[in-house]
């Protein structure tokens, strides 16, 4: 690999999928570099969700390339094992494991997948949930833990596998609101150690002060793809502007 | 949630309260409480009666027995070294003893909780080895006894253990392969699962017993007992699948999904993940099941195994005692129904265990 040119860290080049006969995802073509942090917005149903969950071949696409690391993802599982181990998840519905404790919820993947011993996985695991600010939950059983503790303990869960790049698929959008911020605030700290992000996300406040560029989505396709700035004071598309009018309206 | 919905109780307590309360509420409750009351006055004494007050217990002979107007306890207590050990010969009676006590501390060991380590199945290994060695004899200087002669209850529990234990692997197996995504394997399970609960268990003792061995080239035998423990096996097997499967489509796809996004592959997602969780959802229909497999492992005496079922009916077959055939069947009946109401309790006690991920 050469070191001047620095291949991006995610290549989609013309994804198209399909769910039955209904086009989701319309040549999508991006590139994310590493270390840069993206926000994807747009209206519910225009493909977000469907275009990260492509990312780490949660979803299927049918035509177009996607790399990963400098890994195509093809229809070889033992690839797609290989992508998902350095792409971290978060997911709106946290997806904690219930019959597990928070503890055990961050060793599984390290021990069963990484191979690592269980006590190293354990110290790191420690490590992680004094990052998100909850080492002192973590016996307990993710039931007993409110919304933003638990998506806390997920971000946590996806960093112990100490992963090259972040999807973050509306972290925020099933937590109450006075747990929001908690969990923003170690977004917002992940981006500052330099981590390659991709977030779906209506957090607008953000996507103002972490994202390097906005991308804009609605109907299956990209719309726009511009830094905050320009993204919320001057949107090219007419599409865009009504989509900010309508979230942006106080 | 309920507790809200529920009136609030009188602030009043003690007996008559509780009556009040409970029994005589309203005049409905009134009238329900009166009858159920007639009903006890009008069945208990008799039964009483029969069980304690007129029956005859001990070495009381047949013919003294048949003037009682009570049980005859005195037939099985003639019998019950038939009725719980079948033919086994008398003076070996003691191996299916010890062997049976070994296979009942084994499950009782098994139900708890520290011990669910990966070396309690060693200790499985050696126990039923003990168990077989002390059953078969031929070695250690214990005379040889052939499986046609084992019978009663080690027998009933021979089959019921093996059984369910074998059972419950494939039954997970199936259901896996019922929900694949491969459509051979998808075909496979749902043609066997749909095929052995679509037959009676019978049916499948039958064709065990006396359809395979015609399909065997000649000089191959294949032992009776063995057979009719691999026709319940498979019977149980397809229940069990369909019991796990209800497990496994109650987890949620966002636990596979984020097994996934780990980088965890299929195996290890269902080991780790999904199975854990199917399985304590279904607790009640697999111990529904293993219910159901100690009951059907009757049936075997239909293929001439002397489990309980039958070697009672051999000791009614006396023709002194044979006026007393209820008292034997009250005594089996008493002994099935103390070991399901010991499953049936256990599986309530490890559902409440648990669930300790899912309480708030």
């Amino acid at each position: 690999m050469s070191t001047t040119a620095v291949p991006p860290m995610i290549q989609m080049t013309a994804v198209n999928k399909w769910f039955g006969v209904f086009h989701v995802l319309k040549n999508i073509s991006i590139e994310v570099a590493k270390g840069e942090r993206i926000v994807v917005c747009g209206p519910s149903g225009s493909g977000k969700s469907t275009m990260i969950r492509c990312i780490n071949a949660l979803e299927e696409h049918q035509s177009g390339r996607i790399v990963v690391n400098g890994t195509e993802l093809a229809r070889d599982l033992k690839k797609i094992d290989l992508v998902r181990r350095e792409v971290g998840m978060v997911f709106q519905q946290f997806n904690l494991f219930p019959h597990l404790t928070v503890l055990e919820n961050l060793c599984l993947a390290p021990v069963w997948v990484r191979k690592q011993p269980r006590a190293e996985a354990e110290a790191n695991a420690m490590r992680y949930l004094e990052r998100v600010r909850i080492p002192e939950q973590a016996r307990k059983y993710p039931n007993q833990l409110s919304g933003g503790q638990q998506q806390r303990v997920a971000i946590a869960r996806a960093l112990c596998m100490n992963p090259s790049v972040m999807l973050f698929d509306e972290p925020t959008s099933a937590l109450d609101p006075e747990m929001i911020k908690e969990v923003l605030d170690v977004m917002v700290e992940l981006a500052e150690e330099g981590m390659t992000m991709v977030c779906v996300t209506h957090e607008m406040g953000f996507a103002r002060s972490v994202a390097n560029r906005v991308v804009f989505m609605d109907g299956g396709e990209i719309i726009e793809v511009q830094p905050p700035e320009a993204f919320f004071h001057a949107p090219k598309s007419e599409r865009t502007k009504l989509f900010l009018s309508q979230i942006l309206h106080h | 949630m309920t507790d809200a919905a529920l009136p609030i109780a009188p602030p009043r307590t003690g007996p008559t309260a509780w009556l009040r309360t409970n029994l005589f509420g309203s005049w409905r409750n009134t009238l329900i409480s009166l009858g159920s009351f007639a009903l006890l006055v009008w069945a208990v004494p008799p039964l009483l009666d029969w069980f304690l007050f007129e029956s005859r217990w001990g070495d009381t002979p047949p013919a003294e027995c048949r003037k009682a107007a009570g049980a005859c306890w005195a037939f099985v207590h003639e019998k019950h070294r038939l009725i719980l050990f079948g033919r086994y010969p008398f003076a070996e009676q003691w191996r299916p003893l010890v062997g049976m006590a070994i296979l009942l501390g084994l499950i009782g060991a098994s139900c708890y909780r520290p011990f669910w380590r990966r070396w309690l199945l060693a200790v499985w290994a050696v126990g039923i080895a003990v168990m077989a060695v002390l059953m078969w004899g031929g070695v250690f200087g214990l005379r040889f006894v052939e499986t046609t002669l084992w019978g009663g209850l080690p027998l009933t529990f021979l089959l019921t253990t093996v059984g369910v234990g074998a059972a419950f692997p494939l039954g997970v197996v199936l259901a896996l392969g019922r929900r694949s995504k491969l459509p051979i394997i998808r075909a496979v399970s749902i043609g066997y699962i749909e095929l052995v609960r679509g037959v009676p268990l019978v049916s499948l003792l039958f064709m065990a017993s006396f359809m395979f061995p015609l399909f065997m080239p000649s000089g191959v035998q294949i032992n009776a007992l063995i057979r009719a423990q691999v026709a319940i096996i498979l019977f149980a097997g397809a229940y069990l699948a369909e019991v796990v499967r209800g497990g496994l489509q109650a987890v949620p796809r966002g636990q596979i999904e984020a097994a996934a996004a780990l980088g965890m592959g299929y195996w290890l997602t269902m080991r780790k993940i999904v199975l854990p969780q199917a399985i304590r959802l279904v607790i009640p229909g697999i111990v529904n099941s293993f219910i159901s497999t100690f009951k059907d492992t009757s049936l075997v005496a239909i293929v001439s195994l002397s489990d309980l079922m039958l070697s009672t009916r051999q000791a009614i077959a006396d023709p002194l005692w044979r006026p007393f055939f209820v008292e034997g069947y009250v005594f089996i009946g008493a002994i099935y129904l103390v070991f399901c109401f010991l499953m049936s309790r256990y599986s309530q006690h490890l559902e409440v265990q648990l669930n300790t991920g899912r309480r708030r």
